[in-house]
Parts: structure tokens; C-alpha cells; sequence
């Protein structure tokens, strides 16, 4: 299955000086950015670097409040994207009818809706499960409906934030093996995980994300191997990253960089 | 404790004989506040989701005011109803006061608010679990609507059957807007009104265990379909 070729292409994604403020505080500050077609990007930091944010900032399920995000084809941009959260949101209908549901609001003709449906649960192993009401599924089944959903748009690209956050490493397991089937047919990933191992085993790219700004951007290999930040270097390391507020010094004796702190 | 004994002899009595006026009152009563609660639902849910989902200008306004009219009595509603109703008032002309129909208006009235403002309560809180995931699959509030109808159907039965309550329950918009005519507007509340005033406590208290039973198993069963059905909504 291949994401639909005779659709327009959407991206690339081009995020230009993207801020967003809430409550008065600056959570993402001055992405600029370019997310070209074809690789599985990792964004990776510790919890409260802005991950989540940003990739809604990306999805449009927020706007920002300075600068613009903007997809080479903008019209119909929405119908080319999935997403799936940390926490999956099951609706109070059988497995079966939570992907009928999404294909309905895609306007999928109603004729194709069986198939497609039969052919995401047999690729997410939930064949079995089909008229289960999907609220008494597993966690981990539950994250494989919501994957089997995302996949039954055939989207260009998908984000996922966290995907396998509360999974133990079986379903982490299938998860991401369900994760690198999509991409095989043809979709774009941009995930978040604040696991480093998730992280080696899944990107192609690395953004390094640290208090809402973009440290580091690089291909998996260069990042994991020689990260040029510091910050970023001390987080490959498994060292944990914090700082006293007030105090401009941080705890791993790091110097403190401009802008940071 | 006569009054007692001699209510149920006086209810098993007429529920066993199938009196035929007993029937057609509680028949009448039945058809007015089902065919109310049915109406009432028709524009609480929508309206009720509505609210939950839109932000507009007054918003608040309306929230205060539909929680409001939960409260309103019935005796008010009736009122306002008859005046409507009366031959001198706008609506005058149809002729529909001491009629069933009169009495389904004043009940509808009563009922919209309670399944209105119950609705707006639940979508709202199914709104937050959905809000995100709904619009990353390209629905807004607008297209939103029936799924959350749909999802959140088995906590808005509760809600249908508070109105429900209220409906079978109220006498004074029914006494007012029907009039209590013997096998016309005559319901269970109103012959019970009715009895009490003529001293005949037994049958007004007969007709009270009634109309507590029927009450009591239209609950029961809607909490059975709530309960066979409560892996659905886990």
C-alpha cells in the first residue's frame, strides 16, 4: 500500500520563525525549519522541551502566535496527515467502527470503507478484535487501533507524540514495527520519544529539542555518534539535564549558552 | 395505616378489574409526557451539544439562563402556556387549550431545559477526551456533533430520564393548560390532585403506587440497557 500518488504532495513543511505563547510564557521559540518528503524524523529532549507542542504546531491542532507553518500544497493539507497521540482516544464503538468513523469524516467512498478496514486491522494484527468495543482493549491495542486508523487515511505524513509512552516493551515492540511499515508504504514519520534507545532504533533525522527551541538538527548516524551541542551531547550521554532557576550555571557544569536558562 | 391498607386493596382492585377509566387515564398520561420527553429530546440533545461545542457572542448567557429554566415551575409554565393558548393570546386561534396537545406544550417546555442543560454537560465533558483527536481526523464542533450524540448515548439516557421524571411527575401545567376533563386532559397527577380534594384518599393513594410503579420501571429498564451495554463505554 502506498500513500496515494495522485494526490498532491504536501510536503515539504516549512516552519518560518514559529513561536507560540501560553499563559504569557514562551514554550516553542524561533523554529525555523524544513521537513523534506521520505525519512522518519525523531524529536527528541526531556519532558517540557515543547516535543508535543511542536508537533501539533506542525499538524495545526494549534497556531502559532509569530511566524507561519506551511506546507507546499496548502489546500487540503489536513486530509494528507494522521496523527496519534500519547494517550490513544478510542470512541465508544467496536474496533471496526472507530476506523469507519475516520473514513466517513475522509470522505472515503462508502464502498471501499470494508476493505480498507479489513486490510489495516490484518496489517496491526487486530483481526481478531474487530467487533470488540474498542474501550476495553489493552493500552497496547488500543495504541495499535489508533496506528491502524491513521493508516486507513493512507496519509503522507504522520505524527506521532510518544507513541509507545505507556507501553510495556512488547508493545512498544509492535508498535514500532507497525510504525516502520507505514513508512515503508510511503509515509512520512515525525515522532516524539524522550527514549534515546526508540530514538536509535527508528531515525533517519534527529531535531534535538531543549526548552522549546531546536538545538540540534542532523541525520541519526552524525547525531548519535558526535552531537555538536552540548546540551545535546550531555542527553546522548544518558545525563540527566537540569539547572537551578535563577542560577545560570547547570548542573552537569555545563557553560551556559545564550538565550538558554 | 387504614388509609394505607385501603389504598392498595383500592389499587390491586383497579389495576386487576382493568378499570376502563383507570386505563384510559393512565394511557393519556403515558402518551402526554412520552410523547413531551420525545419532543423535548428532539431539541435538548442538539441544542445541548451545541452549546457545549461553539463559542459565541452570549454564550455564557444562554448557559446560566438554560440551567435556569431547570428550575422553572411548573405552575409558572402552565401559566404562560394558558396565556398563550387562551383564546385571547397569540395562539389563540388553534383552539388547543384543554386538549392533550396543550398539555404536551407545557411539558415540552419544562422538559427542553432539564435534557438541554444535562447534554451540555456530558458533550462538554467528552469534548476535552475528544477535542484533539476529532480534529486531527478533520472534524470540527459542527461535524462533531452526532458522533458525540452517539458516543456519549448511554450517559444521555440519564438525562432523558430526568426529564422524564419531571414530566411524569409535575401537575401544575397539566392542571392548568388541560383542566383535569374527565376522559379528555384527566392524567394520573391531576385525578390524584383531584381525589385528595374530594377526601377519597384511598384511590388517590392507589393511583400514587401506580404511578410510582410505572415510574419506577421505566428507570429500570433504561438502567438494564445502560448496564448490558456498559463495556461500550468502559
Amino acid at each position: 500500500m502506498t500513500a496515494p500518488s495522485d494526490d498532491p504532495r504536501i510536503l515539504p513543511l516549512e516552519l518560518d520563525d514559529v513561536c507560540f505563547e501560553a499563559g504569557g510564557n514562551r514554550l516553542i521559540k524561533d523554529v525555523t525549519l524544513r521537513l523534506e518528503p521520505g525519512l522518519k524524523t525523531v524529536i527528541i529532549g526531556p519532558n517540557g522541551a515543547g516535543k508535543s507542542l511542536f508537533l501539533r504546531l506542525c499538524h495545526g491542532l494549534l497556531r502559532p502566535t509569530q511566524g507561519s507553518v506551511r506546507w507546499q500544497q496548502e489546500t487540503g493539507a489536513g486530509r494528507h496527515q494522521a496523527m496519534v497521540f500519547q494517550r490513544p482516544v478510542m470512541l465508544r464503538r467496536s474496533v471496526a467502527a472507530n476506523i469507519k468513523y475516520a473514513l466517513k469524516l475522509h470522505q472515503v467512498p462508502r464502498r471501499h470503507r470494508a476493505d480498507i478496514i479489513d486490510r489495516v486491522l490484518h496489517q496491526t494484527g487486530l483481526k481478531r478484535l474487530a467487533d470488540q468495543p474498542a474501550r476495553v482493549l489493552s493500552i497496547g491495542e488500543q495504541q495499535k487501533l489508533a496506528l491502524a486508523r491513521a493508516w486507513a487515511l493512507e496519509p503522507q505524513v504522520l505524527f506521532l507524540d510518544e507513541p509507545t509512552a505507556s507501553l510495556d516493551p512488547a508493545a512498544t515492540h509492535s508498535v514500532e514495527e507497525i510504525i516502520a511499515a507505514i513508512h515503508d508504504a510511503g509515509t512520512r514519520i515525525i515522532m516524539t520519544t524522550h527514549d534515546l534507545g526508540q530514538a536509535r532504533r527508528i531515525a533517519d533525522e534527529v531535531i534535538f529539542i531543549n526548552r522549546g527551541r531546536i538545538l540540534e538538527a542532523a541525520p541519526a548516524g552524525r547525531f548519535f555518534e558526535a552531537p555538536e551541542n552540548d546540551l545535546a551531547q550531555a542527553f546522548v550521554r544518558g545525563e540527566l539535564l537540569w539547572w537551578n532557576k535563577g542560577q545560570d550555571n547547570r548542573k552537569q557544569g555545563l557553560p551556559p549558552k545564550e538565550g538558554e536558562g | 395505616m387504614t388509609d394505607f391498607s385501603d389504598a392498595f386493596a383500592a389499587a390491586l382492585g383497579l389495576v386487576l378489574g382493568l378499570d376502563s377509566s383507570l386505563t384510559e387515564i393512565v394511557g393519556l398520561s403515558l402518551r402526554v409526557s412520552l410523547t413531551a420527553v420525545a419532543i423535548a429530546a428532539l431539541i435538548g440533545l442538539p441544542v445541548g451539544a451545541a452549546i457545549a461545542l461553539f463559542r459565541f457572542r452570549g454564550r455564557f448567557f444562554i448557559v446560566v439562563c438554560v440551567n435556569a429554566l431547570m428550575g422553572m415551575p411548573p405552575v409558572v409554565v402552565g401559566l404562560i402556556v394558558y396565556l398563550l393558548l387562551s383564546r385571547a393570546g397569540p395562539f389563540g386561534v388553534f383552539g388547543l387549550l384543554f386538549t392533550p396537545t396543550a398539555m404536551i406544550v407545557a411539558q415540552v417546555l419544562l422538559v427542553t431545559p432539564i435534557i438541554a442543560a444535562l447534554t451540555r454537560q456530558v458533550i462538554e465533558d467528552l469534548w476535552i477526551e475528544y477535542e484533539e483527536q476529532l480534529r486531527s481526523l478533520g472534524a470540527g464542533p459542527g461535524r462533531a456533533v452526532p458522533a458525540l450524540l452517539w458516543d456519549g448515548r448511554f450517559t444521555l439516557i440519564t438525562a432523558i430520564l430526568a426529564g422524564f421524571g419531571r414530566a411524569s411527575a409535575e401537575v401544575g401545567a397539566v392542571m392548568i393548560v388541560g383542566g383535569n376533563i374527565d376522559h379528555v386532559t384527566r392524567v394520573m397527577t391531576t385525578s390524584i390532585a383531584l381525589e385528595v380534594s374530594k377526601g377519597n384518599l384511598a384511590l388517590a393513594l392507589g393511583l400514587g403506587m401506580i404511578l410510582l410503579v410505572l415510574s419506577a420501571s421505566i428507570n429500570a429498564g433504561a438502567y438494564l440497557i445502560q448496564h448490558s451495554t456498559k463495556r461500550w463505554h468502559a
